[in-house]
């Protein structure tokens, strides 16, 4: 942090004449970057739409209001199966990254050089497909319904809770194993006693953060068939019933806030 | 010496039996009903496999060049909108994120970023997507729009968060030399938040990328619209190249960003 003298006062400056003048060509670059990058989509728009759409927007407003409020109930079943996919989505994407987070994890895999990148495969693959896609593939071979949401959520899941865990378990304290090991611990035993309690806040945390993330997801995966809402959600839009539409936006918002709620409390109490 | 064997055993998880039990009742209470209101159709997912099978079969041999250009043209167009979505929202949760900070905001302040945020981390991108095609009509307009409203419940979100952890003590010393609230921002808080501000932005470049993806196909242009363009034909073979194509772009665009944000720490 240089001071500098100009003629006859001194100032004082963030950065030197060098640093100011890098500062200054990223900022240069980075803005030539994104006018060249938005000149390439503003020249895929049709710009009257986009300057016509606050009259678009208001005109839904007006036919989302008043909402269909009878319709609610008739979405109970829905969100249930929602919260369900979910749920249970969350609980099989958990269970099956156990095994593939130890496999892939430095320090507890059976071999380097041939299962751990296996394993490391099936977590990236897992993690680079959307739940969309996923549904979209599943809905194709199970039918549509509750059960393609579910696999899809869990397939989706591994990769996401298998990355986290993994690297959980690489951090964990040698020496806690080692003390059991002293003690004539077979390979089990060390799993159970040394690497698993010191994993278990972890676990606990990854999957509540995946359930969260996965209520959101739930409600989307219906969009091309796999139940939950967004299977109303599409029909309603469908059908563009507006009214009934901003119902289930408001069902979407009120599951959400209360999964966020839920989880909050739940890791204040185990944490 | 007594010949009592003293057995060890591991704690429970649950200190309270009366909880332990009550929270398995719950649990399996929760499955039984989630089992018999959920219908499976069996009798559809035996007819399924075999179709499932020809389904997959239908992506092999992936076929990248007779639509090579579209697959190109369409990789572009998501980049170009990532790029643009991931700066314009950072842009935007600038001032939400100190909005949503406890210890710089007012109450009032405070409660409408919160509000925000909320509301952006509510809807999945492709629900948004949904209305701003509507709205904007097709193509990578509308698609960058999402994007960038979706960034802004993400990072505001996170960077809010470090805001408030960020070290009084030395915002003070700045407020102390008289400084207005823009210095005291700039000079005080800012240098504090930055490395995880450049940490989040790349983190949030790769998950808008993967979001690009999906969002083409409700109309939102890139790679997505591609991709349903190719299963709308039925040239699954098209689809199956898109799809690796994705997925190795994804794990390229992940590997930069986690070795970067590492390089940064």
């Amino acid at each position: 942090m240089p001071i500098i003298k100009q003629k006859d006062y001194k100032t004082w400056k963030k950065f030197d004449r060098k640093r100011d003048l890098q500062n200054w060509l990223c900022w240069f670059l980075g803005t030539l970057i994104f006018s060249f990058c938005f000149g390439l989509i503003s020249s895929k728009t049709i710009w009257f739409y986009v300057f016509d759409s606050h009259n678009e927007a208001l005109d839904l407003l007006g036919r989302m209001f008043p909402p269909e409020t009878n319709y609610f109930f008739t979405l109970i079943k829905p969100i249930w199966d929602t919260l369900n996919i979910a749920t249970i989505g969350t609980t099989i994407g958990t269970l099956i990254s156990i095994p593939l987070a130890f496999l892939s994890a430095n320090n507890t895999t059976p071999s380097k050089k041939f299962i751990r990148p296996l394993a490391l495969f099936c977590i990236v693959s897992s993690r680079s497909i959307n739940s969309v896609i996923w549904a979209l593939l599943l809905v194709a071979v199970v039918g549509p319904g509750v059960l393609a949401g579910i696999i899809a959520i869990g397939l989706r899941s591994i990769g996401f809770c298998g990355k986290l865990l993994y690297e959980a378990i690489e951090e964990i304290d040698e020496n806690q194993i080692e003390a059991i090991e002293a003690t004539g611990a077979n390979k089990a035993q060390i799993m159970t006693f040394g690497i698993v309690p010191q994993i278990l806040p972890a676990f606990t945390s990854i999957s509540i953060y995946r359930w969260d993330i996965n209520i959101r997801e739930a409600t989307v995966v219906g969009l091309v068939g796999a139940g939950g809402i967004g299977i109303e959600l599409d029909a309603q839009i469908g059908g563009l019933a507006w009214a009934k539409v901003s119902v289930i936006l408001l069902a979407i918002v009120v599951a959400v806030v209360f999964s966020e709620w839920i989880t909050a409390k739940i890791r204040r109490f185990i944490l | 010496m007594n010949d009592k064997k003293v057995i060890w055993k591991r704690k429970p998880l649950i200190k309270n039996r009366l909880l332990r039990i009550g929270l398995i009742l719950l649990i399996s209470t929760y499955l039984l009903s989630v089992f018999l209101t959920t219908e499976i159709d069996w009798q559809r997912i035996l007819e399924g496999i075999p179709r499932g099978k020809i389904f997959i079969f239908a992506f092999f041999p992936p076929d990248f060049t007779t639509r090579s250009d579209e697959i190109l043209a369409g990789i572009f167009e998501s980049l170009w909108m990532t790029i643009v979505a991931t700066i314009v929202g950072i842009l935007i949760s600038i001032p939400v994120s100190l909005g949503a900070a406890k210890n710089i905001a007012p109450k009032f302040v405070y409660f409408l970023s919160r509000g925000v945020i909320t509301l952006s981390r509510s809807f999945q991108e492709v629900i948004l997507a949904i209305f701003f095609v509507k709205l904007m009509g097709f193509g990578p307009f509308a698609g960058m729009v999402t994007l960038s409203l979706s960034t802004i419940g993400f990072f505001a979100k996170l960077l809010s968060e470090d805001i408030e952890d960020i070290n009084k003590s030395q915002a003070e010393a700045i407020k102390s030399t008289g400084s207005n609230w823009f210095q005291w921002v700039n000079y005080g808080v800012q240098p504090q938040v930055m490395p995880r501000f450049i940490g989040l932005s790349l983190y949030r470049l790769d998950i808008n990328f993967r979001e690009s993806a999906v969002i083409g196909i409700v109309g939102g242009g890139g790679i997505g619209s591609t991709l349903n363009t190719a299963f709308d034909r039925y040239e699954f073979e098209t689809a199956a190249a898109v799809l690796i194509v994705i997925i190795s772009i994804v794990m390229i665009v992940e590997y930069t960003s986690s070795h970067l944000r590492k390089l940064i720490k």
